[in-house]
This record gives C-alpha cells, structure tokens and sequence, in this order.
C-alpha cells in the first residue's frame, strides 16, 4: 500500500513541467509567455486549484491564463477562492475549465455567479467567512495548485508579499504542506527581497508578470458623500454605544456609515472627552477616513487584512501604528486579522442591506449570489473568547440580568443602517430576500450575514435597539420595529409596547441620548473630502486617481 | 409628480418671522417652504414630489411634525425629489427651527 | 474648533447668508412669491419656489450691491426662462439703482435645454444685461466656486463680467467634459480623468490664463474679501466693455493660440510660461501658487 501518492503525483507534475519548458525554466523562473504550458503540465483535471482572487489583491495574470487554458486539456476544477472579483473569475466557469466553486464573497460578479449557478455552469459547494474558507484549506478542501501573487521574489523563490500580503501565507502554507504545486506571479524578480513573508522552500514557480497585479482601493470613501443623516448616526454610535460600553478594540466594516464614525472621532469624540477611552485599537485596513483620528491620538494601533492603495507612505510615516516589519514596510495578514477581529475584538459594526424581525441581517438579494467576506466572522459572538474586558463584560451582563445562566461576556455586534435605502427600499422587512436566494439557488439554508442571536444592536436615524436587554421574542421584534421608522414593519409596530420598550431603556431615541440633532451636519466632519484627508495626512496620503480632482 | 395635501388642526404654536426656506430640490433632496398664514388656526401641507405613490408613508411623517410642533396658522410647502423619511423630518425641522430663530 | 467654512459646500442661499454682512441680504422675489418655472411643470419636473436663483439687495463691508446665488443643487444649477429673468431684472435694477456693483455667485451648466429656446434666450439676455450694466457704470464681479462650476452659456457670462474669482475647486469652461469628450474623443480629453479636467478648466489654470483675475481658497471669508477689493477697486472708476479693452483681450487669446495652441495638456503650457516645476502645480496651497505664478500669468 503506498502512503507516499501525494509527494509522486507532485513529482508528476514537476517533471511534466520541467520537460514543458525546457530551457526557459531558469530555476523556479520561467518567461510570461509560457505560462499556458505550465499550467498545463501542472493541473489535473478536477483539481482542486485556489487562486487569488482576495479581497484587494488580485493574481490578474494567473486567473487570466487560469480562464483561458484549453478545456479539453484542462476541466472540472474545483475553484477555492476568497472573492470573485475579476471576470476571469467567472469565465473560467464560462468556458468549462472549472465547474465548482467553494468561495467566501463575489461582490462585483454576483449576478454573473447566479447566473452561471442556474445554467449549471458553476456548481457552488457552499459560501464561507474567509476565516472558515482558509480553515477547511487545512482539512477537507487542501488547494491541489494554488495560484497566488506577490511584489517580488529572489531567486531561490522567497517572496515579499509586503502590505498586501492578505490571504497569501493560509494559501501557501495550506497547500506546500499538503504536497501541492504553489505558483507565483511578482511584479518583479530580485537579488533580494526586502522581507521573506513567504519562504522560497515552498513555492516551486515564479512569474514575473506583464503589468503589476492588479489591487483594488476597496476601503476609500470620499468623505464628500457623506450625509446629514449619516452624520447623526455616527453621533448615536459614538455616545450611545462606543462610550456607553468603553469600545477599545474594534472592527469596523466598510461602508460611509463607519467612515462617519471614523471622522467624528476628532470632533465629536473629542469635544465628549472621550480620547484615550474609545478607539485605541483597530482590526482595520488602513482607512484613509482613520487619518484624522490617528493624527489627533485617538489610535494606538492598527493591524489589517490587507493594505489600501495610496497609503503607503503615511503608513510608512506611522510605524507605531500599523503592522511594520524590520525593513520599514507593512505586513497585512487577512487570515490572523480576522481572528483578531473574531477573538480580540469587543464590537463589530457595519451596515446590512435588510434586517428582519428577529434581528437576522443579510445582504443576500435574489438573482444575485454575493456571500459576506468577513463580516459573518467578525459579527459573530466569540464563544471561545475567556479573557474579559468592560465591554464584553457589560454586554454579558446586559443579556444575562435576570435569567439563571452561569455569567460570561459577550461581543457587541451593531448593525447600522438607515431605514431606507435608494428607491425607498425598506431596509426593515418581515421576510428576508435570502429566503428566496435560497429557492433560487437551492441552498440547504438561506445565506445570512450576521444572525439575529449575535445582534446585540440595531442603530438607524430613529434610535438604537439593544437586543441584549430584551427578553422575549416579541420584546426584541417590537424593538426592532421601533427603530424601524415609517417602512412598513415600523409602522406596524405595538405603539404602547415601543413606548414601554423605550421607558426601560431598551429602545433609546437621540433625544434620549442627548443628541443635539442640530449638531448633525457635515461641518461635524474632521475631513469633508478627500483634499481634506490629504492635508491631515501632512502630504502623505496620495489618493488613486479616481477620488481625485488634482 | 404627485401632489398631496394635508391638513392639522389643534395646533397651538404660531411663528411670527418672515417666510424661510430650507433645503435645495437635489436627487434624494427637498425643499421647504414654511410662512404663516391665515388658515383659522389649521397647519396646511402641501407636498409635490417626484416619488409617487408614497401616500401612506408621507401621512405618517407628517402626522408626527405636527405631532412635534403644533403649529398653527402655518402653510408648509415642499418640493421633493425622492427623499427618504430621514431627509424629510428633518428638513422639516429645521424649517421650524429656522423660523423660531435657534437653527 | 475654529474651522474654515467651505464655499463649495454651502448652498446658494448659505452662501448669501455668510458671505455677505449678517442679515443684510433682502430679497427679491423670494420663494414665497412662488415664481416658478412654467415649463418643468409642463414637462412634469420638479420645480423650486425660486427658480434655483436667489437674487436680492446685500451690504458688503458697508457697501450696498446687488447680489445673485445659483443653486448648483437644483438642475445644476442651469438657467431657464424665469432663472433668467431674475438675473436679468436684477441687472437692469442695478443700473436703475445705481449700485455701487453686482456680485454675481455663479454655479451653473447654462442653459437649461429643458426650457429649449426660452432657456437660450434667458441665457443671452442676461449677457446683454450684464454689459449694459457696465456700460451704465455698475460694475460686476464673479464668483466661481461651486463643484458645479461656470459652464456653457454662464461660463461666457462670466468671462463678461470685469472680475472674475475663483478658487482652485472651481471651473469655468464653455463645452462639459463628457461633450468634448462625445465630440472629439477620449484621446483628446478623456472626461473621467477628473485631474485632466480641473487642471484644464480650473481655477489655476484659469488664473495663470488670465481668464480670472483673481484666485482664492475655497473658503467663504477668502471669498468675501476678494469681492470686497473687487468692489473697492472699481469705486469711482469706469466699468464699461471698451473697444480696446475688447482688441486687448483678441490679442491675448491670438498670442495664447500661438504659443500653446499645438500643446496637448495644461502642463505643458505651464512649462513654456516657465512655471517652475509645472507638475506639481496643482498641489500647491493658493499662497504658494500666486507667488509662483506672479511673474509668469496672462493678463496680469
């Protein structure tokens, strides 16, 4: 019986590949040209090959040669990635190179996934939190290849992956150690590389790549669009929950909702005394809209999933903040951060799409399967978690008063959304559109991003709905119901039970925080735009092309 | 378009500055216009908006400005493009406060 | 927190409020007169109680002018019929008045197409009333700062008034971006490329131009006092179009065809007007910038 199949199946392919390229194989180096017949020597049919479609980062070349192998060569693959972001993503479903697909979030090309899912193109094995995608990496879905991207390499195939490392290190070391084929496209090839973040031991071939791997600026807001009413939601954040519970360590989720927040910290946060009591230390990627409150001392730390175009060098100007390594550039880790933001968190907040009656949040809409990247990971009470802090502590406390259960904490999980959306969508619904997404695209559950047990609050413009002190199922619909304006499912609320909901505190409007609504304009803004943001960087801050008008 | 009007008695606060306007009619935005007038006590609404079909929703909000303020012998006039229940309470608050004169 | 306050942000009628002396500006035919469009309501548009104009009497250090805002917010700010008649009325009460100027805060696209030939002819009516109004003595000073800009048939109005001041954020140009673009082709102006569009239209380049006399940060006191020197200059002195003043603008736009005409990109003007380090123009404060560029602006 041989136990040895793993390690000669990867010899297979190894020498497949080396006769393949012949002379052009210079070490673990070959020319962009031939990386056709590479992929053709070492992939299999129906195996398992994780490209890097991250978050940001995107391993362009590779997924574009990925999608245009020949497919009588090369089919049933059984796609592992975090995001599908590029079209190639899907047009390798498209032309029958692959057909399943296990992935966590699909933003830009969700449409095209449902469609391609409902022609049976694409068979989906299920939607994860990144965290849960690269966890099954190491126990029933180890990548067979994987495809990955990084800023440079040596000749002994070390990589500096620098501060868009994200997913890369889960990746690589799920699949070296499982005797897979690990293949790298870097914008260039060194003498030396700045930093080993990956050693060259495991990576068996380099690429370096026409153009620059592509990365998208995913956590820039223009402060410009942010609204009045976003404003004084961001006011209802700071003063009824941040300071209320102590919030220290957090995360937030992408959206101009919490790019509100960030920019009310120097203000707003200030003028309530609250520097050096909220907001020490982030699980964040490095939001331009942080600048201010990092400049002002709010921030004391900072370490990201990935990093964001045209911050480089403010990072590099804040070594005591960010994740810096000895050579003086940042190091993002999404897999590590994502843990931190799971375990060492005391909130999470972000915005949803729509919200239902038991306080279930998704953004799950029909016709389009988009998953939920992070946000399920970090909007999920931690119940490993054992060391205490006042937030935690106070939540525990708040939905356990009155009820015989043996104390512990719980995490702050706020969802923040305005009650309408464009179009006047309501955003509060009895039945939430994932119901449908799940017929649609015969789910075994439906897709939902934070679950209503795990929502400890619900922010919008008419007040804050804390669900840890409610106590019944009906005390926590009529709560959400209070919070949920003029869409219908507030207007059918129990007037009576909503007043008694707000007398014990369970429901609290603006007023009752003692929120001057007044106050709630965009002068309240540390940055109004993104020229506003360059100066509080000092200069540093070089904003993509597309947010500037310079 | 769709215009709607309402109509509030038993309002007891009359405002006594000059014509106001707040808000500029932008996508997503309204604009208000709020005067005294002589209406025998009753606080009229009138509302031309470009979202139609909103009915209910926009009794509701206005239902509860009166219910904030009480006006009387007011003539509130809107021209909105499609602002949510948000933008529109507090437009319309801001009117009110605008005429008292501590906005 | 003593913060500057934005002039692009604030609205037409906040902009009335702040940057002239408290409480002094008095309207003319205010939203309550409801003189509004007649043909939005035709068309089934919304319409504002002002027509997206706000136009009135105001003190400016003491100094009584007459005064215009545009609400970049409500059609961008474009001219129609009734827009146009409140400028055009308040011009011409200008002269009647004899004030001691019109300070017009534009933020527009021009003519409102909506309105077809009345919006047209709004539009050059006001041009006629303007220069009538300089030729009566009354001079008229432009604002331009708004994120709308100055564009089409009010981007001509202003380059008609006798001083024109913009900040950096603002844009004063005839043709859009997207038109030129549609027109002529991305290769020779790529609209969505927002730095091109600023750098070619906007108030440095403008400035170095001579197209404005004055630039300014965007903010409402630097506004303010702008206008206020505008006004102050022009006391006692003659504000009408002169026929030499006409040939010396001819021979600036003939001198700017023939030294930069074949230059594709405003840096590249900026480099043969020997501006140092032309590249970096557009991330110069204002102060920085009007040093650098007082030796080397048109029509200084």
């Amino acid at each position: 019986m041989s136990w040895n199949t793993l390690q000669q199946n990867r010899e297979a392919r190894l020498q497949r590949a080396r006769t393949a390229l012949g002379n052009e194989l210079d070490g673990k180096s070959l020319p962009a040209a031939r990386i056709a017949d590479l992929l053709h020597a070492a992939i299999e049919c129906g195996d398992r090959v994780c490209l890097e479609g991250n978050n940001q980062k995107q391993a362009d070349f590779l997924g574009h040669a990925l999608a245009n192998l020949n497919p009588e060569l090369v089919n049933d693959l059984h796609m592992l990635q975090s995001v599908l972001a590029l079209p190639e993503h899907l047009d390798v479903f498209e032309r029958g190179v692959a057909s399943r697909l296990d992935f966590s979030f699909s933003g830009p090309q969700a449409a095209r996934v449902a469609r391609l899912a409902s022609a049976g193109k694409l068979n989906i094995g299920a939607i994860h939190t990144y965290l849960e995608l690269f966890s099954r990496y190491f126990i029933d879905l180890p990548p067979r290849v994987c495809l990955i991207a990084a800023e440079s390499a040596d000749r002994h195939g070390n990589l500096y992956t620098g501060p868009n490392t994200e997913d890369s290190p889960a990746i690589v070391e799920a699949t070296a150690f499982k005797q897979g084929i690990v293949i790298v496209q870097v914008n260039q090839i060194v003498d030396k590389v700045p930093r080993v973040d990956i050693p060259g031991d495991w990576v068996d071939f380099v690429v370096q790549s026409p153009r620059p791997y592509y990365i998208e600026p995913l956590f820039t807001r223009d402060p410009a669009q942010i609204s009045e009413i976003q404003v004084l939601m961001a006011m209802m954040a700071i003063k009824g929950i941040y300071a209320e519970y102590g919030v220290q360590r957090l995360n937030h989720g992408i959206g101009f909702d919490t790019a509100a927040i960030e920019l009310l910290l120097p203000t707003y946060a200030e003028s309530l005394g609250l520097k050096g009591k909220i907001g020490k230390h982030w699980a964040l990627n490095p939001h331009p809209a942080l600048i201010p409150a990092i400049e002002a001392g709010f921030v004391q730390s900072v370490h990201s999933f990935g990093s964001e175009l045209g911050m480089e060098d403010y990072i590099h100007a804040r070594p005591d903040v960010f994740a810096i390594g000895p050579d003086g550039t940042m190091r993002s880790n999404r897999a590590m951060c994502q843990a931190a933001g799971h375990y060492a968190c005391d909130m999470f907040i972000g915005s949803t799409l729509q919200i239902d009656l038991q306080g279930n949040s998704s953004t799950a809409t029909a016709g389009r399967i988009a998953g939920f990247g992070g946000a399920s990971n970090m909007g999920a009470d931690a119940r490993g978690r054992r060391h205490a802090s006042p937030a935690w502590l106070k939540a525990g406390e708040q939905a356990r008063a009155g009820r015989n259960t043996i104390p512990r904490g719980q995490k702050l999980v706020v969802q923040i959304v305005e009650t309408f959306r464009e179009h006047m969508q309501p955003a509060f619904v009895e039945r939430l559109d994932a119901w449908e997404l799940m017929e649609q695209a015969k789910m075994a559950i439906p897709p939902v991003m934070i679950y209503g047990d795990d929502v400890t609050h619900i922010l919008t413009e008419e007040g804050i709905a804390n669900l840890l002190m409610c106590r019944t199922d009906e005390e926590r619909e009529q709560a959400i119901r209070g919070v949920a304006g003029y869409t219908p499912v507030g207007l059918a609320r129990d007037a009576k039970m909503v007043e008694n909901l707000r007398d014990r505190g369970i429901i609290q409007r603006a007023e009752d925080l003692g929120i001057d609504k007044r106050l709630a304009t965009r002068d309240l803004l540390a940055a109004r735009n993104m020229k506003d943001l360059v100066r509080a960087s000092g200069g540093l801050y070089q904003p993509p092309k597309r947010f500037r008008n310079w | 378009m769709e215009t709607l009007n309402y109509r509030f008695e038993q309002g007891t606060r009359r405002l006594t500055a000059p014509p106001e306007v707040v808000g500029v009619v932008g996508s997503g935005n309204l604009e208000v216009l709020i005067e005294p007038a002589q209406l025998d006590g009753a606080c009229t609404i009138e509302i031309t908006t470009a979202a139609v079909g909103f009915g209910p929703i926009w009794e509701a909000v206005m239902r509860d400005f009166h219910q904030r303020w009480l006006l009387a012998d007011t003539r509130i006039s809107i021209n909105d493009m499609g602002a949510t229940p948000a933008v529109v309470s507090l437009r319309m608050d801001q009117a009110v406060q605008t005429m008292l004169g501590d906005a | 927190m003593k913060r500057h306050v934005s002039y692009q942000e604030a609205s037409a009628r906040e902009r009335l409020q702040q940057l002239f002396d408290p409480r002094s500006f008095e309207e003319f035919l205010p939203p309550s007169a409801r003189v509004i469009s007649p043909h939005l309501a035709q068309l089934n548009a919304p319409v504002a109680f002002d027509d997206g104009v706000a136009v009135g009497r105001a003190q400016l250090g003491g100094v009584t002018v007459y005064a215009a805002a545009q609400e970049g917010g409500f059609m961008g700010g474009a001219v129609g019929e009734v827009h146009g008649a409140k400028l055009v009325g308040l011009l011409r009460r200008a002269v009647a008045d004899k004030v001691a100027a019109v300070v017009l805060l534009v933020e527009s696209g021009g003519v409102r197409l909506h309105e077809a030939n009345a919006g047209l002819i709004a539009v050059s009516e006001v041009m006629r009333a303007l220069l009538d109004a300089r030729a009566a003595g009354v001079p008229v000073i432009v604002l331009v700062g708004g994120s709308n800009g100055a564009f089409g048939g009010m981007g001509i109005v202003t380059r008609c008034a006798n001083v024109v001041v913009m900040s950096e954020e603002g844009r004063l140009a005839m043709s859009g971006p997207e038109v030129i673009e549609t027109a002529n082709g991305v290769e020779e102006f790529d609209s969505r490329d927002r730095a091109l569009v600023w750098r070619s239209t906007g108030g440095k380049h403008r400035y170095l131009m001579g197209d404005c006399q004055r630039i300014v940060a965007d903010d409402m006191q630097a506004f303010r006092n702008a206008a206020q020197e505008a006004v102050a200059a022009y006391a006692g002195q003659p504000a009408e179009l002169t026929l030499e003043a006409l040939e010396a603008e001819q021979q600036m736009l003939d001198d700017r065809l023939t030294r930069f005409g074949t230059l594709p990109d405003p840096i590249d003007i900026w480099t043969a007007m020997q501006m140092p380090d032309a590249a970096n123009i557009p991330m110069l404060d204002v102060d920085s910038f009007i040093a650098a560029a007082a030796s080397h602006r048109q029509g200084a």
